[in-house]
């Protein structure tokens, strides 16, 4: 088993900037809008990490910021989708 | 934690290669991250080593958020290739020294100039060690949830810093009377035009101060690429959104700043922390940029849950915004007495500080730290809650089993 970890622990240690392929969403309609915009600025690690507290004013209210205060180029239908998405998903 | 599938996936990609040697316990390779933690963030948090750095815990890939793990804190200088790494923007360019340039001008300057890398250095050098710390470290500890990068006790590191004054800079361009402001551009952007570029300003009156300086070397090596190279801003004393790095344009205003990243962004209630250095020109009838840091203390030589036998001597570090750690205590029985501990090497009043004491009982035990500092303030026992989740220091705690 130690063995294991140290060969899982080179192939981590790789130097090159990591591979964001590893964040794996759940499956379930809406992610390919989530791919296709929110991953254009940021990892989708920032989606998972801030699971499963945020509720459904809090997802929303993060979609907007997105758009509002980050200037994120997204169009309003698939700013709904991707708020439900979020809230069906990664929400309490 | 870090679940199979995420592992897998991580391995593959990285390795270009889809056989993998199974993988029988993967938790035991993860970091050991605090069960108050969003669990999300338990799940996606990884070990991982960037170029040139040690393993770090990933919180994020892009922009790369990463923090230190509790056991890189056991000296009171974090090395350069275990200090954290904290970006807002995804857009971060490799800085070429020889090209780069720091412009430093604005309303508030009489004239405009740049300077290059040599130049900098040819300004008299001042060292400080210093403690870097995010003003959203701990936040993932914060109930209820505030949403943001979910950080846990690592996003802070303490380097001996080596630069020019700020104030020497300035005097180049000559400060008006007027520039109330200071801002700072690094060359990180976002990857559109519309992401506000992070862009900081310091009230003049700190940004003159002999400690404020625009630092090239950190622990005697040129800064790490993902440290700001070729030269970053070094603010002791207040938190790691005003340390700019890639540095390059310094404007002196004579209005305030009034960007995203001012206005909204890295604000506290007014009067809600026990802070004396105020920000006046970016106030509000409501809130405040967060200045200083407020004192604090994390308990370094253990894991949460290790055993150890009595006597055992455990400790940590401690530090505040600049007036000085003078003592820390340590409780072994859950907080109902406190004795001094033993302060270790000095190494300046905005230094990490530090401290051991031994622990004397038996069984399940329940170790606790409390720092104060010179003028008198010490930590909170009840989280002193925030909308951005800011200035955590509730008491720090760790159970050991002593035998």
């Amino acid at each position: 088993m130690r063995v294991t970890i140290a060969l899982l622990a080179l192939t981590l240690a790789t130097p090159a900037l990591a591979d964001e392929q590893a964040i794996a969403l759940k499956k379930a309609p809406g992610l390919d809008k989530v791919e296709a915009n929110c991953a254009a600025c940021h990892s989708l690690d920032y989606i998972v990490m801030n699971s499963p507290y945020p509720n459904a004013a809090l997802w929303d209210a993060e979609v907007t910021k997105m758009i509002k205060a980050y200037g994120a180029p997204i169009e309003d239908a698939d700013a709904k989708a991707i708020a439900e998405y979020l809230k069906k998903n990664y929400g309490s | 934690m870090i679940s199979r599938r995420h592992l897998l996936a991580a391995g593959a990609a990285l390795a270009g290669s889809t056989t993998l040697p199974p993988i029988i316990a993967a938790n035991a390779a993860g970091p050991q991250l605090d069960p108050a933690l969003p669990e999300g963030l338990r799940d996606v948090a990884a070990l991982e080593a960037l170029p040139g750095k040690k393993p770090l815990i990933r919180m994020s890939y892009r922009p790369p958020n990463y923090e230190s793990p509790l056991e890189y804190f056991r000296t009171p200088i974090t090395p350069n290739d275990q200090f954290f790494v904290r970006y807002h923007l995804a857009d971060i360019p490799e800085v070429d020294a020889k090209s780069w340039k720091l412009a430093v001008g604005g309303d508030g300057a009489d004239k405009a100039i740049a300077l290059t890398l040599d130049e900098l250095k040819a300004l008299p050098a001042v060292e400080v060690v210093a403690v870097n710390q995010c003003s959203g470290n701990r936040r993932g500890l914060f109930k209820p949830h505030v949403p943001g990068v979910e950080w846990g006790y690592g996003a802070m590191g303490c380097a001996r810093w080596k630069g020019a004054r700020l104030k020497d800079i300035l005097d180049k361009a000559g400060l008006k009377k007027e520039a109330i402001e200071i801002s700072f551009d690094g060359a990180d952007k976002g990857v559109f035009d519309k992401v506000p570029d992070f862009v900081k300003s310091l009230p003049a009156w700190k940004a003159i101060e002999d400690t404020t300086i625009v630092a090239y070397e950190m622990n005697g090596a040129p800064l790490p690429h993902l440290n700001g190279f070729p030269a970053r801003l070094v603010v002791p004393g207040w938190t790691g959104t005003y340390w700019m790095k890639h540095l390059i344009s310094i404007n002196a205003l004579t209005k305030p700043l009034g960007n995203f990243w001012m206005a909204a962004a890295y604000r506290v209630p007014l009067g809600k922390f026990p802070v004396v250095a105020r920000f006046i020109s970016q106030e509000t009838a409501a809130n405040t940029p967060i200045t200083e840091m407020v004192v604090n203390s994390l308990i370094t030589s253990h894991a949460d849950g290790a055993n150890v036998k009595a006597g055992t001597m455990v400790g940590g570090i401690a530090w505040d915004g600049g007036y000085g750690i003078t003592s820390v205590e340590v409780s072994t029985d859950g907080g109902k007495s406190w004795l001094p501990a033993q302060l270790g090497e000095d190494l300046g009043r905005f230094a990490f500080r530090p401290f051991s004491a031994p622990v004397a009982a038996k069984g399940k035990v329940t170790v606790m730290a409390r720092a104060t500092n010179k003028i008198g303030q010490t930590q909170t026992t009840e989280l002193n809650q925030n909308p951005a989740g800011y200035h955590h220091n509730v008491i720090h705690r760790i159970t050991l089993n002593v035998a």
